[in-house]
């Protein structure tokens, strides 16, 4: 499986997500520059998380402008995984891939801890690898990760079964408790919390490790589907 | 040349964490006559624009895409021409 993580300017995660990868899963990764305009051979796209142009006017505004944000358009039109992580999420929210916007935390504190989540959805590309309503171990790091949308949007969420995590203790004031959303083909997952930081001991927890599982997983069997 | 002066906030429907926390701040300072705090972005352009209409156009366009995230902020603007 060939996995791209986008660096843009003040990317911070991205040694994070390439290591939960590479070695998490032993994708074939690689680094891609934000001037990028062509991901055609990349089998999933992982957008990391940091503070891209410095969080200037909102976080991922600046970013979602990218040369490297049409290309990530074309992979998610022909179908190829993308998550999107922390300013990662955000950037895909700015650009309109998935619904709502994220804004300052409620407590206006940047929140650094792990969290407890909940699979709500465990039948996707990034969860098949966990099971429904099973609880889960992942960091926060992030100031601005209080995730709103209108009550149509959240109707629709909840009936596509789009909500895929869910924080057990709210740490933001997200609407719904939601951590981390699907858009409705399936192939656009963005989140708050941190998986690539949860992917061996180590590290003090490994709950993040079958969502990129999961990934390798999916592409096994779309590849498995294309051969027959 | 326009001035064009572009004020965003966050709509009334989503809550103001931060406007909520100056708020309570000025009333520690006795400001109790304070009933709400709405906290915002200023931004102030130079837009070459063959007329006003067009320079709106164009600003209500930028707000639209960029300058404000129509999900959760609301924007106003004013247009005056520049004295250069």
């Amino acid at each position: 499986m060939k996995l791209a993580v986008v660096v843009f300017p003040g990317s911070n995660c991205d040694v994070d997500m390439y290591h939960a990868a590479a070695d998490g899963i032993g994708a074939d990764t690689s680094y891609v520059s934000h001037h990028c305009t062509d991901l055609s051979q990349y089998d999933g796209i992982l957008l990391p998380g940091g503070f891209s142009y410095g969080d200037y006017l909102r976080c991922g505004a600046i970013a979602r402008f990218s040369p490297v944000m049409d290309a990530v358009g074309e992979a998610i039109e022909r179908g190829a995984l993308v998550l999107g992580v922390c300013n990662g999420f955000q950037i895909l929210l700015e650009a309109g891939l998935l619904p709502g916007a994220v804004y300052c935390n409620n407590s206006l504190k940047f929140h650094c801890s792990p969290v407890r989540l909940q699979v709500v959805n465990a039948d996707t590309a990034f969860s098949s690898q966990y099971s429904e309503e099973e609880s889960i171990v992942v960091p926060v790091a992030h100031g601005e990760g209080q995730y709103f949308c209108d009550a149509d949007i959240l109707d629709d969420l909840k009936k596509n079964n789009q909500i895929v995590f869910r924080y057990q203790d709210n740490p933001n004031g997200s609407l719904d408790n939601i951590a981390g959303i699907i858009n409705r083909r399936g192939n656009v997952l963005g989140m708050m919390p941190h998986p690539e930081r949860a992917v061996e001991g180590i590290l003090g927890s490994t709950d993040g490790l079958p969502l990129f599982q999961s990934m390798l997983q999916d592409w096994r069997g779309s590849r498995h589907a294309a051969v027959e | 040349m326009y001035t064009v002066k572009v004020y965003v906030t966050l709509k009334p429907s989503v809550l103001d964490p931060q406007g909520q926390a100056v708020k309570d701040s000025l009333h520690y300072l006795d400001y109790t006559g304070v009933e709400d705090v709405r906290m915002g972005k200023y931004m102030e352009l130079q837009l070459r624009a063959s007329d006003r209409g067009e320079a709106s156009k164009n600003v209500e366009a930028m707000c639209e895409r960029l300058l404000a995230n129509p999900v959760i902020e609301q924007y106003r603007y004013e247009i005056t021409e520049a004295t250069s």
